[in-house]
């Protein structure tokens, strides 16, 4: 497997993202919890093969990048009662992540 | 929709914070997951396994134990994939409940 | 999931006494049991695994405990330079102290008095297996999974470890390929120790993060 199999990264540590708020049927790994909501990207991981694509017994290539995503965790939860400063951070794929705001 | 398997954020009770030692049995499912995903087989992949135990549907949370659902998984996908098929599985089975006596 | 008939409270694994495996009880074999035990066979028959696969297997897993992951974590807190490797490339670190890589890339989070990390895979069990061994019930059950992201303190809570309010908590969902390790803080009272007696301080819910390392007698 080369290297030219991968997409090209479209985002870089820092950026402003925003969850896709998609909902279509099969085997997903982004979280119900995080669709539509906004973070920053905290790391570029690598690239992937799309587990959707691999839950069907296909290939899953172009790899995709898959980032690591930071979110404040006030704006996750209307009544989140930690501290202010608290995040959470999730593995998306690229292909779910769109440019966001910049706060 | 939000998929049943999809539980971050969903309100739940205390954390029972109980382990049992893995009965032979399970670790021998364990087995089996870790030695049909490996690479000089590729009979499943782990994204397959994924897949097939959402698929089992939101009581087997309720009414399955975690590696019960990983054989339910297993057996699933090695049907999909045409290793096993449902007539052999289910002569062998009968022959091992023959064997072990099982009514 | 059925109950052990001799349980006893592990909230730390301090020290690697195993336990023999429950035996089978081959007069309630369920219909999943009966299931594992027809693929396995017909595997067998097939030529596809052998017995000794399977042995070699289990013994592998068994092999792997929540050892590796402490002595990786001794390492770093007594080695800055190899704490500064294993936080830019744990996969590569690890081999440092003999734990071989994984399946998955790794990444070590590290807890400082500003942060204190916890780790969770709210989608299925996603867990460390090659540095920590199996994981425990609790974290595959539904409260952990559901809770941890939602109100992590309180989970932290019922685990009996407070973080105050001027740490912040970082929560970790394992989605995809990464497997994550917490690196806890190092104890205080525990200068000029020897690595091996560090390593059983760090117990593997320290490495989850529901816990801190234990300290010193």
């Amino acid at each position: 497997m080369s290297e030219a199999d991968a997409l090209a990264p479209r985002f870089r540590p820092g950026d402003p993202v925003r969850v896709r708020r998609a909902d279509p049927p099969g085997h997903l790994r982004t979280p119900w919890y995080i669709r539509g909501r906004s973070g920053v990207i905290e790391r570029l991981c690598g690239a992937y093969a799309n587990p959707e694509e691999l839950a069907f017994n296909r290939p899953g290539y172009p790899r995709q990048p898959l980032y690591r995503v930071r979110f404040r965790q006030p704006e996750l939860w209307p009544d989140y009662s930690g501290a202010a400063s608290d995040t959470v951070e999730v593995e998306i794929y690229q292909h779910w992540l769109e440019p966001g705001i910049k706060p | 929709m939000r998929s049943h398997h999809d539980m971050g954020g969903l309100p739940a009770g205390t954390v029972e914070i109980k382990e049992h030692d893995y009965a032979h049995w399970e670790k021998r499912v364990d087995a089996l997951m870790v030695l049909l995903s490996a690479p000089e087989r590729r009979m499943l992949r782990v994204d397959e396994l994924r897949r097939n135990i959402e698929g089992l549907g939101p009581d087997a949370y309720e009414t399955m134990s975690y590696y019960e659902r990983w054989i339910a998984a297993i057996t699933k996908t090695l049907l999909e994939r045409g290793v096993l098929s449902s007539d052999e599985l289910g002569r062998k089975i009968e022959a091992v409940r023959a064997r072990e006596k099982i009514p | 999931m059925s109950a052990p008939t001799d349980r006893h409270e592990h909230h730390d694994h301090d020290h690697p006494h195993r336990h023999p495996p429950r035996a089978d009880s081959d007069d309630r074999l369920g219909y999943y049991q009966l299931m594992e035990i027809a693929v396995r066979e017909l595997l067998t028959e097939k030529g596809i695994i052998t017995q000794e696969d399977v042995r070699r297997a289990i013994e592998t897993m068994d092999a792997r405990t929540p050892a590796h992951g402490a002595l990786i974590v001794a390492r770093a807190w007594v080695d800055s330079a190899y704490k500064a490797r294993l936080l830019r490339d744990a996969d590569t670190a690890i081999g440092e102290v003999g734990v071989a890589q994984g399946a998955y890339k790794l990444i070590v989070v590290e807890n400082t008095q500003h942060l204190h990390n916890l780790v969770v895979c709210t989608l299925c069990s996603c867990y460390p297996r090659f540095v920590l061994g199996l994981p425990p019930d609790w974290y595959k059950s539904r409260a952990y999974r559901s809770r941890a992201v939602r109100e992590p303190r309180a989970v932290l809570r019922e685990f009996g470890t407070i973080v105050p309010d001027d740490v912040e908590v970082r929560v970790h969902d394992s989605t995809a390929d990464m497997r994550y390790l917490v690196l806890p803080e190092r104890p205080g009272g525990t200068s000029g120790m020897s690595e091996a007696a560090l390593a059983e301080l760090v117990t593997r819910d320290s490495m989850i993060g529901v816990a801190r390392a234990r300290d010193p007698a």
